[in-house]
């Protein structure tokens, strides 16, 4: 990656724009995430840096975004609703995608792809025919405008990343541990608890925490299958933004930025740790 | 432990079976055992997912309510011939008062009128008004219903109407299909819409063209980061990880309403372009609300899933290469498009379906940033749904949609296979 001593201009040259190049579209990138950060201190209604703001004057910044963020009763509803969607739903993709992942890293399973083709589609298919059928088979079984409706929805939609990410870990794990410990006298089930989990256990939470985040920013879904009682925070973002744009969505969003910081973080750590159990590089 | 080596005999397993089919048992068992794994999220999947999606897809072609609501007309209108020029029989118009009258009672012959005016714009106001006064039709009293309805609305005399009553009876139809791909079932069978009224199809190739726009920029915008952060030593490259890794887990919502907040006529973009002096105070550029404005905030959005399998590929390629190449006389320029992008091309084929995929059924980015000239067919599908209340026409574009993604799928999984695919 370093010039090499000998390199003629056209190269230097070359190589320089290349970085800058590099830069200008990690700019891109990460810049309009950034860039909402400060702007959800601004002390005016305005979406665009203020005279104040730009030279650092006390006077230009405030919280009262957030205060209107925590004062405000329609945004409080959907933030517990959004608190009280995406576990559940989260626990269910979890507890039976993981089960599944299980059964589809046994060495013989009949017609695995196509199992395995069906359990990813929910990834796959365009959120709004997902949106669409459950909305319309929903409210034909009496779930539609139900929590439990939204949960299922939901629980759908976070397996396929429990299934990619815990059949990753199940790549690296060996077997003859299971043997093993059959052989000393466990049944399956204590061999599972005891052996098998804690070792795919940074698989199994870093699925958990796709599947989180995606109940959690879900809103094509919610929307149709779910009613005003289910409003959840992306929903109540999504309206914001449609109809009258208010700057508290500024400061809903830089909380969601850091929620996402600290679940990268956790998913980060996890990986580096499933790679160095598994004796590769921790990097 | 019987000598079954020594007499030549089938091989015998411990409890005396022959082990070939000992084995087999065993092997069984095994199958049994990770399908009953995989059952309960199967069937789970199943129910609340597999079976929804094949419910809208039945109601792209499902048209049970003429026949429903309109009976007698249905069987007694099937003989007629359209094509004769010749009004139907009194007989029809007995039973479609009949029909009427039974349908105005039970209050669904406005249903019947809204559905057949998806296909007939104009007949439903001609179910409406008649459906009025049908409570109070006598049905054994009046001798001639042909003059009776056509009294009470001329429309009753326009063939055309009737040959839509006909058209649409059966149980299933491809009506909303013909729709979604802007035809129309004619006098002569299925033909195209006037060019003014082709909506759908256009839609389709907005689309089609804009997703490709769309994974285009994400190409162009992925390969040199995908490189340079293959080609830096690992801490660095971790580093820089971290700025592709963070847009992947930041909220939906959160991307589009920065971009929404940056390209505003009033937004940071345009403020930071005219104080710059590039852009006049009174000229401010439009970059919302429009094609720009959905292929830049999803060219963001999407690029984390072009960059992530390139990097992937680019990893695996041992820089030696480059380097022999270029120790036998190759440029630079020779050295990468003939040794080292050859060797990307799978990471640049799997991103760039994968890319395609997700960009063509999106919906609320294209909803907040595009305005009316950027949005896709997910919106008009969610239109459909929620305002116009068309939910065959909603299926039957839904059914498209989802054919061209699935003939994606099958070729990413061709390609790169399912088990490949790689998050984070």
């Amino acid at each position: 990656m370093a010039l090499p001593p000998y390199a003629t201009t056209g190269q230097r040259v070359w190589h320089y724009t290349f970085r800058v190049i590099c830069g200008l579209i990690f700019f891109f990138l990460i810049a309009p995430i950034v860039v909402v950060i400060p702007l959800s201190f601004n002390s005016q209604d305005f979406f665009t840096f203020t005279k104040e703001m730009l030279s650092l004057d006390p006077a230009g910044y405030s919280l009262k975004h957030y205060r209107d963020f925590f004062g405000n009763p329609d945004w409080q509803d959907a933030l517990w609703n959004s608190v009280k969607i995406a576990p559940a739903a989260t626990l269910l993709s979890v507890s039976l995608g993981t089960l599944a992942a299980i059964g589809l890293s046994q060495p013989h399973v009949p017609a695995r792809r196509a199992i395995m083709a069906t359990l990813i589609s929910p990834m796959i298919v365009p959120l709004i025919i997902s949106a669409a059928g459950m909305y319309f088979f929903y409210s034909r079984i009496g779930l539609a405008g139900t929590y439990w409706g939204v949960v299922l929805a939901h629980a759908a939609l976070g397996i396929p990343f429990v299934i990619i990410t815990v059949t990753a870990t199940l790549v690296g794990f060996d077997r003859s541990l299971t043997r093993a410990a059959a052989n000393m006298g466990a049944d399956p089930v204590t061999t599972f608890f005891r052996v098998q989990m804690p070792l795919i256990l940074p698989g199994v939470i870093s699925g958990a925490l796709f599947a989180f985040i995606t109940s959690f920013d879900e809103v094509v879904v919610v929307i149709f299958v779910g009613s005003a009682k289910q409003q959840t925070l992306p929903w109540q973002m999504f309206t914001g933004l449609r109809e009258q744009i208010s700057p508290t969505i500024l400061a809903v969003a830089t909380i969601l930025v850091v929620i996402s910081i600290a679940l990268l973080t956790t998913v980060e750590l996890l990986r580096r740790r499933s790679e160095r159990l598994r004796g590769m590089s921790p990097g | 432990m019987s000598d079954t080596t020594d007499t030549g005999g089938p091989v015998l397993a411990a409890d005396g079976t022959p082990l070939k089919r000992s084995l087999a048992r065993a092997l069984r068992r095994q199958k049994m055992r990770a399908l009953l794994l995989i059952a309960p999220l199967l069937l789970f999947i199943l129910i609340s997912f597999i079976l929804p999606v094949a419910d809208m897809l039945y109601r792209s072609v499902k048209n049970g309510i003429v026949a429903e609501t309109l009976p007698r007309t249905v069987v007694a209108i099937a003989d007629w011939d359209a094509d004769s020029g010749d009004l139907p029989s009194e007989a029809v118009y007995a039973a479609m008062a009949a029909d009427l009258k039974e349908a105005a009672a039970a209050k669904t012959h406005t249903k019947v009128g809204t559905r057949l005016n998806y296909e007939n714009p104009g007949i439903s106001s001609l179910f409406r008004k008649t459906g009025r006064k049908a409570k109070k039709f006598d049905i054994e009293g009046v001798s001639s219903w042909k003059e009776e309805l056509i009294d009470i609305n001329k429309d009753w005399g326009d063939i055309e109407n009737w040959r839509t009553i006909q058209t649409y009876s059966p149980r299933v139809t491809s009506g909303y299909f013909l729709n979604a791909v802007d035809m129309r079932v004619g006098t002569d069978g299925a033909e195209m819409r006037p060019e003014a009224e082709r909506i759908y199809m256009n839609l389709l190739g907005r689309t089609l063209w804009m997703s490709l726009a769309i994974t285009v920029c994400c190409i162009l915008l992925a390969y040199p980061v995908a490189w340079i952060l293959a080609n830096l030593p690992m801490r660095q490259a971790n580093i820089l990880m971290i700025l592709v890794l963070l847009p992947f887990w930041t909220s939906l919502l959160v991307r589009t309403s920065a971009w929404k907040i940056l390209l505003q006529q009033q937004g940071v973009i345009n403020d930071i372009l005219v104080w710059i002096g590039l852009v006049d105070d009174s000229a401010r550029l439009v970059i919302i609300n429009n094609q720009f404005g959905t292929i830049v905030a999803m060219t963001h959005i999407l690029l984390p899933f072009m960059i992530l399998p390139m990097y992937s590929v680019m990893q695996t390629i041992p820089p030696s290469y480059l380097r022999a190449a270029k120790s036998l006389g190759a440029t630079d320029w020779t050295a990468f498009w003939r040794v080292y992008f050859p060797q990307t091309v799978p990471g640049i084929g799997a991103g760039s379906i994968l890319v395609f995929i997700l960009a063509i059924g999106y919906y609320i980015t294209p909803a907040l940033v595009g305005g009316t000239k950027g949005t896709f067919i997910s919106n008009q599908i969610a239109f459909h749904i929620s305002s116009s209340l068309n939910w065959g026409l909603a299926s039957a574009l839904g059914a498209i949609l989802l054919a061209v993604v699935l003939v994606l799928y099958w070729a990413y999984d061709k390609i790169v296979g399912i088990d490949n695919v790689k998050l984070g």
